[in-house]
């Protein structure tokens, strides 16, 4: 199976600071399911920036989809952007923008369209249970709210990869199941997913599921062949 | 740039549009306001400069002097039927001695005829003061040093002591400096120009510095810098043509309140400063230019800006 995403001695230092990330040599295979576990501060959103091409890394090799992402120039940087779905922490909605118009983003940038987007876009808003909120501004939406709306932007393009940061540190349980599922059925049709969590209870939710766990921004199993369930310490 | 303006609408407003809400669109009507004036002032001397430069060019005059009535209106009169005949020569004028006294009346202070009034005296300027007569020549070309040395040559015989002196000669220094007025409102225009381009490029900055937080996310989700630039382009493009036309319409007000002044002074330099019609296309054009000049430079601005960021 050819590879997604690899990574080979990947050093992140900030500035002129202590590396964040350390010697990160792993693989990821398309169509696999993955979640990132470590405690707060041991790199997991680094990792995520640098997957989703928000920063390049300090040293060592990244190939996305066969090529190499570290010397890859900025002008071909969009179209690989696009093959990857991204749930922000933060959720990074546009506040000026309504929900359907958030969601429709991506394939806005993608130059779908118009009349091509409005039903998929309103699908995606009744699935995360926001059909009625379509026209609501992020600012008047709850937390819980705002992250099915991240969610949806970023699975709304049906990306190669989707990387998701925390995505369900804001919902309710049964919501959090929901957006499981829909990962899920992402994942069957072909896409790779990378969760970061704190939510241990989500490991057991996909039996499928890889584990990789960032300590001190090195991994504690570089092959990437940790299954479910975590180990100990994650549950601290 | 037609592309500017089809923008889909849903993607205009990723950036928030505020039509005339910030200064960006009153910075850019004081510019052109003032580049319309200084545009208007540079064309109108241009055109002073060659319209006087024109009628003289090709304008020469034949000063007979000579003491002796008599013999001077024979001269004179001699003189001027040798130039009609010459193929250089398109139209011959004799001034008659009563133009010749207005022409000096500004020295004199009074026309003979008001002198004869006041003082009842019957003696003639013309009789006191040994006044040269004066042929006006039109030639079919412009005088040049050749022309005048033919127009001597020919009437050298006829009156030795006769001058011939080329119009343009004796108002050159004040051509020379309605030129110099010109290049001194065109100065001001290329100034004002770069005023503009960099009030946008502090415009743009602040905009982008607004709004990284939207630029960041729709760069992540795959939008490209001219995607993102476009956005930025056409606010500013919209911004610098309203603003634009708000300083054409001032403008072009005090222009032609400024003209119709200028023209009850009657007085025949300031009389020559008008606009034709293409020098106010010009200045019409002037809200274009303007708009161009803030979508070029905000396009710069932000693509630059843009490369700095992953």
């Amino acid at each position: 199976m050819n590879e997604i995403v690899q990574f080979e001695n990947v050093g992140l230092r900030y500035g002129a600071g202590a590396e964040t990330l350390s010697d990160l040599s792993f693989t990821l295979f398309p169509g696999s399911f993955y979640f990132l576990t470590g405690a707060s501060g041991a790199g997991k959103t680094s990792l995520l920036k640098l997957l989703y091409l928000a920063q390049r890394p300090s040293r060592g090799l990244i190939r996305l989809f066969g090529e190499d992402a570290v010397t890859m120039s900025r002008n071909r940087l969009p179209a690989f952007r696009r093959r990857i779905g991204v749930v922000f922490q933060d959720f990074r909605l546009v506040p000026h923008l309504s929900a359907f118009d958030n969601i429709a983003l991506p394939l806005r940038v993608a130059g779908v369209k118009e009349k091509e987007l409005a039903t998929p876009v309103a699908d995606m808003l009744d699935w995360v249970g926001l059909g009625d909120r379509a026209e609501a501004r992020p600012a008047t939406l709850s937390g819980g709210e705002q992250q099915r709306v991240a969610i949806a932007r970023a699975v709304i393009g049906r990306p190669e990869i989707l990387v998701a940061d925390e995505p369900t540190g804001n919902v309710d349980p049964e919501m959090a199941l929901r957006l499981l599922q829909l990962f899920e059925a992402l994942n069957t049709l072909g896409t790779t997913i990378v969760v970061a969590t704190h939510d241990i209870h989500l490991l057991s939710k996909v039996p499928g599921a890889q584990m990789m766990r960032l300590e001190k921004g090195e991994l504690s199993d570089p092959t990437g062949s940790l299954r479910n369930p975590p180990l100990p310490h994650d549950r601290a | 740039m037609l592309s500017l303006f089809v923008i889909p609408r849903h993607d205009r407003r990723l950036i928030p549009e505020g039509r005339l809400s910030g200064p960006m669109p009153w910075v850019i009507a004081i510019m052109i306001f003032l580049m319309v004036l200084a545009t208007g002032a540079g064309l109108a001397f241009a055109e002073a400069g060659n319209n006087i430069s024109d009628q003289l060019s090709s304008r020469a005059t034949v000063q007979i002097i000579e003491a002796n009535p008599d013999v001077k209106a024979r001269q004179t009169r001699d003189a001027a039927a040798r130039l009609r005949g010459m193929d250089l020569v398109d139209k011959v004028r004799v001034l008659p001695p009563e133009e010749i006294e207005e022409l000096i009346a500004p020295w004199l202070g009074q026309t003979v005829g008001e002198m004869d009034n006041e003082g009842g005296s019957d003696a003639s300027l013309m009789d006191d003061i040994p006044l040269p007569s004066l042929i006006d020549l039109t030639l079919v070309r412009s005088a040049g040093e050749k022309e005048l040395a033919e127009l001597r040559a020919a009437i050298r015989p006829l009156a030795a002591s006769a001058r011939v002196e080329p119009s343009s000669g004796l108002i050159a220094p004040v051509i020379a400096l309605v030129h110099s007025f010109q290049w001194i409102a065109f100065g001001l225009v290329l100034l004002l120009a770069i005023t503009t381009a960099a009030a946008v490029i502090i415009s743009a900055r602040a905009a982008l510095n607004t709004h990284k937080e939207t630029i960041s996310v729709i760069h992540l989700l795959g939008g490209t810098d001219g995607q993102i630039s476009r956005l930025f382009q056409r606010r500013i493009a919209l911004d610098a043509l309203l603003g634009g036309i708000l300083g054409l319409i001032f403008g072009a007000a005090i222009i032609v309140l400024l003209g119709a002044q200028l023209s009850a002074l009657g007085s025949g330099l300031v009389q020559s400063l008008g606009l034709s019609w293409y020098s106010w296309l010009i200045i019409s054009l002037i809200p274009i230019l303007g708009m161009i000049l803030a979508m070029v430079t905000a396009r710069m601005t932000v693509m630059g800006a843009l490369k700095k960021i992953l």
